[in-house]
């Protein structure tokens, strides 16, 4: 299994000589299975360059999953080039979502509308299928299988974990773990922790073993008190996850936009220091990092 | 308008049962963005009506969740604020309905009538006139702009049965048969009631002028052509049919061609779906 890196960038694409070094395309990562099978983790702008080197590769087959539809996740999606041509085929996964009543056929569509892009839906000549998942649903494609799992943002958000012949990867999308919403003193406040609890202890057990763990890492544990209900990780909470579930691999990605290269790096080496010895290795997601394993 | 009418008309208001305290106070919380999760959770859980209807539809076949929810905090934990937020919005309004009345009117399809209305009128300040509307008031705009028909089928039945067989019989628009035989339109007691119950103001004249073609701004244009598209493709029904050779509504916003605003809206079942589940609820 190969994983590659098109974007780390959260929010918004973020070009320019502070973020040369990382990158500053929005959310994409190229899986390939041992079969080579291609998935497609998010469409943010780093679809675009992993379009370009899929040219070469047509006709294509890609099976796309989407954590959720925030810009910064389906924006590149018009720009998908492969869509265009007859012959390719896409698959495009993600979840219902609870407020609109739609599921993920909506998302070219509502990015399709005349006033905002050129070209009408109708006009994609590769063959695309949309599929809804359930919570907790699994897709086999070829020799790998995806698994949806519910996580905390302001709109749906599905974690997906990858299996392919006992090698596991799982990625995020975005997160924020679950927080209390009353204040010690209230009389709600245990119970509600107690669900909380529960609903840890379930994604612990759906990520207990995984090889490659890559988080929604936006902010630092200072940073994180006036982000409350954003819905993004902190590098410590996903250090602490990637720790309990067992994984060998944490890979820190959704770099903060304002956040330089220099920044980064500064931030991470401070929590680097917080590692435990029998910990997970840690890493820095950077546009055309690739991880095989 | 007489002062005998007018008379009679305030007494049916005032006979109109309060609006739910909780469902004031939802449209308050939610309007301001850092609202306090626990403030709103506790709204909705005192309100043991609201609560109940949530639950149903998240635990309803749609959203196919691996658990069932039994409570406002384990959807919150699960589905998140801002969803939990959106549903109790949508019931805002819609729980204080009287299920019978005495004049046929049909409750179920007038209730699906004013959901749709409001999904495509928030639909419609979405897409169409992005930034001069609150999608969120058009909503409520659409649940409520025909709540003067409740009134009167409840508590003026016999005249507004009249009213109902004379638009059928003479082809007028329903609001031309109530003022004919009732002497006021559902947009004089239903804009009466919106006051009584202490709407914003905006509110009140998009009600109180939900018929009239001039002066209308972006909330009434929106609601205006949302009402004519439900009742074009008869989503609901109200009592008012589409009459063929209608001329469009607010053809200064929206053009003066009516398949074309309804093909700029994609496909129509979602609303119908929305409307639906909430519909559903409601009758269980």
């Amino acid at each position: 299994m190969k994983i590659r890196f098109w974007g780390v960038r959260g929010s918004i694409a973020s070009p320019g000589p502070h973020t040369a070094r990382y990158g500053g395309n929005t959310t994409c990562i190229e899986l390939r299975s041992d079969a080579g099978e291609l998935i497609i983790f998010d469409a943010g702008t780093g679809i675009f360059p992993l379009a370009q080197s899929l040219l070469k590769q047509m006709p294509i087959s890609a099976s796309i999953f989407i954590t959720h539809t925030h810009w910064d996740h389906i924006q590149g999606l018009p720009f998908f080039t492969p869509l265009y041509i007859p012959g390719n085929k896409a698959k495009i996964h993600g979840a219902y979502d609870f407020v609109s009543g739609s599921g993920i056929e909506q998302v070219m569509n509502v990015q399709l509308q005349y006033s905002y892009f050129p070209v009408r839906e109708a006009e994609l000549r590769a063959n695309i299928e949309y599929q809804t998942l359930a919570i907790g649903e699994a897709v086999s494609v070829g020799d790998a299988t995806v698994r949806s799992t519910l996580l905390n943002h302001p709109v749906t958000n599905f974690g997906y974990r990858v299996e392919c012949n006992g090698k596991s990867m799982f990625f995020s999308g975005d997160h924020e773990p679950w927080t209390n919403i009353y204040t010690a003193e209230d009389a709600d406040y245990d119970e509600y922790q107690a669900m909380i609890d529960a609903r840890q202890a379930e994604l612990d057990a759906f990520l207990q073993g995984v090889d490659v763990l890559v988080m929604d890492c936006s902010y630092t544990t200072a940073e994180y008190p006036s982000k409350v209900g954003w819905g993004h990780g902190t590098f410590d909470n996903s250090l602490e996850l990637a720790y309990r579930v067992g994984a060998k691999q944490l890979i820190c990605t959704h770099h903060e936009p304002t956040r330089s290269d220099d920044e980064l790096e500064r931030v991470f080496a401070d929590m680097l220091t917080r590692v435990p010895a029998n910990g997970p290795e840690v890493l820095l997601a950077r546009e055309g990092m690739e991880i095989e394993w | 308008m007489s002062p005998e009418v007018e008379k009679k008309l305030g007494a049916a208001v005032e006979r109109m049962p309060a609006f739910p305290k909780s469902v004031q106070r939802v449209l308050e919380l939610t309007r301001n963005i850092n609202c306090l999760p626990r403030e709103l959770v506790g709204v909705i859980e005192k309100d043991p009506v609201m609560t109940v209807k949530i639950l149903k539809v998240i635990n309803s076949a749609a959203f196919a969740l691996p658990n069932k929810m039994t409570s406002i905090n384990q959807s919150v934990v699960y589905l998140g604020l801002n969803t939990v937020k959106n549903m109790a919005l949508s019931f805002a309004a819609v729980g204080i309905l009287p299920r019978t009345n005495a004049a046929g009117f049909d409750v179920q399809k007038y209730l699906m009538h004013s959901l749709t209305v409001a999904s495509i009128a928030r639909a419609l300040a979405n897409h169409q006139v992005v930034g001069d509307v609150d999608p969120g008031d058009c909503y409520i705009a659409g649940l409520l702009h025909d709540f003067g028909k409740v009134v009167f089928a409840q508590f003026m039945p016999e005249e507004f049965k009249t009213a109902l067989l004379y638009c059928q019989e003479q082809g007028v628009p329903l609001h031309v048969a109530e003022a004919a035989v009732i002497g006021a339109d559902h947009t004089v007691v239903g804009s009466m009631l919106a006051e009584r119950w202490q709407f914003p103001p905006a509110l009140v004249a998009c009600i109180r002028n939900h018929h009239q073609e001039a002066g209308q701004d972006a909330m009434g244009d929106c609601l205006r052509m949302a009402d004519q598209i439900c009742r074009y493709r008869q989503f609901g029904d109200a009592g008012n049919p589409y009459r063929a050779g209608e001329s469009t509504v607010a053809p200064q916003r929206f053009g003066q061609d009516l398949e074309a605003v309804i093909a700029s809206l994609g496909d129509l079942d979602k609303f119908v779906a929305e409307a639906q589940s909430f519909a559903q609820v409601e009758a269980a």
